[in-house]
């Protein structure tokens, strides 16, 4: 990707990292990716080049909710070009999923509902496109792309509807 | 049968009254350390309700306290930042260790305490509390600041060091003679190195053995191996807490966050535990008479602190305001100032109190003189006729350095 913005990254040990941005405008953003998820946004004050006029702390889901309105959407550009209507969605495999402990094949999800699990999101690991003998687990997220349509019936099936 | 109940009835109540404490704290916006402290004082021998059947239980938890601070100390860091930090800012901790080690090592000699209790008051003025000061840094909303990353960077270079420190305290407090003080240190430093190495070089493949899907096991893998290597560092006469630190260093990524977010309220408990067993330990009558030299220490160790901070912000080519804030940032001392203490209260019982109220005077001063130091500079600035201290020359600026945080300090101190 042809990302030409000079981020600098400094450590801030025990608290997480400090990316810094010196926009185009002449402007200064950081924003701090605390170690337990929270971010913080700070604007340097022009009058003490060293301090920060403001930070706003956001807590993660405020965070993730502000990341996808910064960037430009995958989908959206898609959308645009082709002309279907796909979503990206993370569905949670909770301990009352009847699939919970089988694997992505016996779901059927795409012949039943047409969207495709494209990842699944574990603790410990990320597994990209996962194979139908892939087992799940509780507490493991999907990544469902499809229509609205068929991803909402995904979020049925494995909910157990 | 009897002492159970009474065991439990004591334990019980001592820790809700910590838990209501530790609320009263929160809403404040305080540290809840000195709260703790006073509990302890309160409940121990001397105090106002002395306690009988826990102790023993008290005594156990304070040391498993001591442990957990350190594992998650350890935790917070990674070893590629600890070598960084000590690249890049090695002078000012150099400074730091002179500056603020010295004061607590001249009030000892000057009391008559001796060289090892010299040693260890030197390491209670010297280490400033991490918590009390991470926890500031993030209510100011300076963490987007220029300096913060150079307070953050000597704060590591004094937690490093207390790898190298407790041991030789340790070693001295059992009174080893000078091939076996040696020999520990060797030991420790041999131990530290590796560790690091290991750390840096194969800290995934350590971290994937312990690591495991289930928060239990987790736990039990974590804490079990910590507690493990403690002990045997603490057999080696290396100290428990400094291999609990190691265990801390050596893990690293998924498993080290899964650790802290599991350890951490057990480290609050246990913590809070190991700061009233030392206000238990200390008898509340000792304290009036050592509470002129904890202030003098007090008021003269917070200057070292600002000339620290300053120094160490200037080497990062910062502007005068950001020096004054980097410096009054530093003064708070807290948690580490008492592990320490209470490591050297067996040896010599009369640095409990002096300790106790050195670190209440600072752990309440600190968070003021990170607020108040750049406001008050700058207002002395502009009282001051010419304006030549400020900017450029370094020296001339000392001279308001001394003038500055003996304000709050006793002003704060007494209210």
């Amino acid at each position: 990707m042809g990302l030409t913005a000079r981020i600098r990254q400094t450590p801030l040990p025990g608290i997480g990292v400090r990316y810094d941005l010196e926009t185009e405008a002449g402007q200064h953003l950081s924003v701090i990716v605390q170690e337990d998820g929270r971010r913080v946004l700070a604007l340097r004050d022009p009058q003490d080049d060293d301090s920060c006029k403001d930070t706003i702390p956001l807590d993660s889901d405020e965070a993730a909710r502000v990341a996808q309105l910064l960037a430009r959407d995958p989908v959206a550009y898609l959308h645009q070009h082709l002309e279907i209507d796909l979503v990206t969605e993370h569905i949670e495999i909770t301990g009352r999923s009847p699939y919970t402990g089988r694997t992505l094949g016996a779901t059927q999800a795409r012949t039943r509902t047409g969207a495709s699990i494209v990842a699944v999101l574990r603790r410990t690991a990320a597994f990209p496109s996962p194979t139908p003998d892939f087992r799940f687990a509780t507490g493991d997220t999907l990544v469902v792309v499809g229509t609205r349509e068929g991803v909402d019936a995904v979020a049925e099936l494995i909910a157990g509807g | 049968m009897q002492d159970t109940t009474s065991m439990l009835i004591e334990l019980g109540s001592v820790i809700f009254a910590l838990g209501l404490l530790g609320r009263l704290a929160g809403r404040v916006g305080f540290s809840p350390i000195p709260l703790y402290l006073l509990a302890g004082l309160a409940f121990g021998h001397g105090g106002i309700l002395p306690l009988n059947a826990s102790e023993e239980f008290i005594a156990t938890g304070a040391e498993i306290g001591v442990i957990l601070l350190l594992l998650l100390l350890g935790l917070e860091y990674s070893a590629s930042e600890l070598v960084t930090s000590l690249k890049t800012q090695y002078p000012s901790g150099a400074v730091d260790f002179v500056l603020n080690a010295v004061p607590g090592a001249i009030a000892a000699l000057l009391l008559g305490w001796g060289p090892v209790a010299a040693v260890a008051l030197a390491g209670v003025t010297w280490i400033s509390s991490s918590g009390v000061i991470a926890k500031v840094m993030r209510d100011l909303r300076r963490l987007g600041n220029r300096e913060t990353p150079v307070i953050l960077g000597i704060l590591v270079i004094e937690d490093l060091a207390m790898a190298l420190y407790l041991p030789i305290l340790t070693a001295l407090l059992a009174g080893l003679s000078l091939a076996g003080g040696t020999l520990t240190l060797l030991i420790s430093l041999g131990t530290v190195g590796a560790v690091l190495y290991l750390a840096l070089r194969h800290g995934r493949l350590i971290s994937r053995a312990v690591s495991s899907d289930n928060a239990e096991m987790l736990l039990l893998v974590v804490l079990g191996l910590t507690l493990l290597v403690a002990g045997v560092a603490e057999k080696l006469q290396v100290s428990a807490a400094v291999g609990a630190f190691l265990v801390g260093i050596a893990l690293s990524g998924e498993v080290a966050e899964g650790a802290s977010n599991l350890l951490t309220p057990l480290r609050d408990l246990f913590a809070a535990v190991f700061f009233v067993f030392f206000g238990l330990s200390t008898n509340p009558a000792d304290i009036p008479p050592v509470l002129l030299p904890a202030l003098a220490l007090a008021a003269v160790t917070s200057l070292t602190k600002v000339g620290t901070g300053w120094y160490a912000a200037r080497r990062a080519g910062i502007k005068p305001p950001g020096r004054w804030r980097a410096g009054g940032t530093l003064v708070a001392r807290g948690e580490f100032s008492i592990v320490i203490a209470g490591l050297a209260v067996g040896t010599e019982p009369r640095i409990g109190p002096l300790a106790t109220a050195y670190v209440l005077i600072l752990v309440i001063v600190g968070p003021l003189t990170a607020r108040f130091t750049e406001p008050f500079a700058r207002i002395l600035g502009s009282f001051l006729p010419a304006r030549a201290p400020a900017p450029p020359p370094a020296e001339p600026a000392e001279p308001a350095a001394p003038a500055e945080p003996t304000e709050p300090d006793p002003a704060h101190a007494g209210g």
